[in-house]
């Protein structure tokens, strides 16, 4: 049985926020689910880490990084494009 | 309390390997920031630096010295040699056994710890050099200048990540101040510029591919330096007397923690920092011409920076001129603050303002005076040098003309 992109992400954000992944509504932005910015730059580093990809993401301007964060949706399609790139 | 005056300065760094390099320029707004050369740096995606060049470690030190000194070592014993030559200063057996050393470092001996970590690590060896021990640790540089010159008083290094040199220069300033020592060399050093030391700056994801644009809007965060600079602290009857040259006063000090987060600054503990700077130094807001920044590039730094500065000095804000002389000679962590004073003592004593190079869009979020791109010439009576450090530390220094 694979596990979905969209799971693992979901899971490894959940994971983060400290949340259980039924509490997480993918159209919610992140800093609503309380991640604050060590913890989006945690986040990000255990997508990188589980998907074996680099994630274009400055902490200085998150919100103007190439790597979209605006919600939980965006962030598994950001890691979807780039798992496929990596695969491809 | 005494009178604390500076009477002299050495530095080396990525603009110079001497202080009327360093200046020159600070001066010209020619940035040291460069593509940084070392071992395994194409497996790093930070790859921009503000690297010491064209440096010779044996035109400075014969082999016995080169086995104890980290490069951070060596680079605060440069500095020290320089601003005892340039204090002119002796030291008899009276003066030298209350003469001291505080140098402020974050990281210390890293560059020994990469290497050594790489030998038994990577390469897979089980036998290191006697001496790793003794080079790494981060008081070796503080200790160093006191065996080479004979300083038996307060000798010490202090570790406060990226306010550690003011740290360092704070508490000399005050052990003069107090009457417990005459003479005192403060300052700071760093050289974390290796892979595993900037493969641990990568990521946190505040630093800069291209180049560091503090206050900038379209700033993309820092850019690391290396080096040290050193300076004579004196009680000022005793400089007097001996005819020194006086180049700056230091008036006041004042230090605070956020008690907030371990990353993100904070408006109030800046703020708290600067204001006791100015009360410590008995000056008003509107004394204050000059303001060399912490100004580190990245977004959180320098909005809240900007913040505090209006917060303390309200309408007075306006007229002061503010810059990050890091877009220059990078961020020197540990030894930031004390390659930073040297601009400071430009301003007090030459009348020239180094700017913040790099800028090239306003940010309504600091709509202060930046000093953009060119140095000004511009008289000033007093200033401040902020810094601070991951961990929440705030460390303000208030100097005068002398």
């Amino acid at each position: 049985m694979t596990v979905s992109v969209r799971d693992r992400v979901l899971d490894i954000i959940a994971q983060q926020a400290v949340l259980e992944v039924s509490d997480i509504d993918p159209e919610m932005p992140l800093q609503d689910l309380g991640l604050d910015s060590l913890g989006l730059v945690e986040a990000v580093f255990a997508l990188e880490e589980a998907f074996d990809i680099e994630i274009p993401f400055n902490a200085n301007e998150p919100e103007n990084s190439s790597f979209d964060i605006s919600s939980v949706n965006a962030v598994i399609k950001a890691v979807e494009t780039l798992v496929a790139a990596r695969t491809a | 309390m005494k009178r604390v005056v500076i009477t002299g300065q050495g530095t080396i760094n990525a603009l110079g390997h001497d202080v009327a390099t360093t200046l020159d320029a600070m001066r010209a707004g020619r940035s040291g920031i460069g593509p940084l050369e070392f071992r395994d740096v194409e497996r790093l995606s930070i790859r921009v630096g503000a690297q010491v060049r064209d440096y010779r470690p044996e035109d400075h030190f014969n082999r016995q010295q080169l086995g104890l000194y980290d490069r951070f070592t060596q680079f605060a014993m440069i500095a020290a040699r320089q601003a005892l030559t340039s204090s002119g200063i002796a030291f008899d057996e009276e003066l030298a056994r209350e003469a001291g050393v505080v140098i402020g470092t974050a990281g210390g001996g890293l560059l020994t710890q990469d290497e050594n970590y790489r030998a038994v690590y990577e390469a897979g060896k089980n036998r290191v050099h006697p001496l790793v021990v003794p080079r790494l640790m981060n008081n070796a540089a503080a200790s160093h200048i006191s065996m080479s010159w004979g300083l038996q008083g307060p000798c010490y290094s202090v570790a406060t990540a990226c306010a550690s040199s003011n740290h360092a220069m704070g508490q000399a300033f005050q052990l003069v101040r107090s009457g417990a020592s005459r003479v005192m060399l403060a300052g700071g050093a760093e050289s974390m510029l290796c892979f595993g030391g900037i493969k641990a700056w990568e990521g946190l994801r505040v630093m800069s591919k291209d180049a560091c644009r503090p206050f900038s809007a379209d700033r993309n965060g820092m850019v690391q330096g290396e080096g040290a600079a050193v300076f004579v602290f004196e009680e000022y009857e005793h400089a007097r007397a001996r005819g020194a040259e006086i180049l700056a006063e230091i008036l006041g000090f004042s230090m605070s923690s956020d008690a907030s987060d371990i990353v993100m600054p904070s408006r109030k503990g800046a703020a708290a920092a600067m204001s006791g700077a100015l009360r410590d130094a008995r000056l008003a807001p509107e004394d204050i011409g000059y303001i060399n920044a912490h100004g580190t590039g990245t977004a959180a730094n320098d909005r809240t920076e900007c913040a505090a500065i209006m917060d303390v000095f309200g309408d007075n804000a306006g007229k002061l001129m503010i810059s990050s002389t890091k877009s220059m000679h990078g961020h020197l962590i540990g030894g930031t603050g004390a390659v930073e004073l040297l601009a400071c003592i430009m301003a007090l004593r030459e009348g020239v303002i180094a700017p913040t190079v790099g800028y090239r869009e306003a940010d309504p979020d600091c709509p202060l005076d930046v000093v953009p791109n060119a140095a000004r010439e511009a008289r000033v009576n007093a200033v401040l040098s902020n810094a601070f450090a991951f961990g929440g530390l705030n460390a303000v220094l208030a100097l005068g003309r002398s």
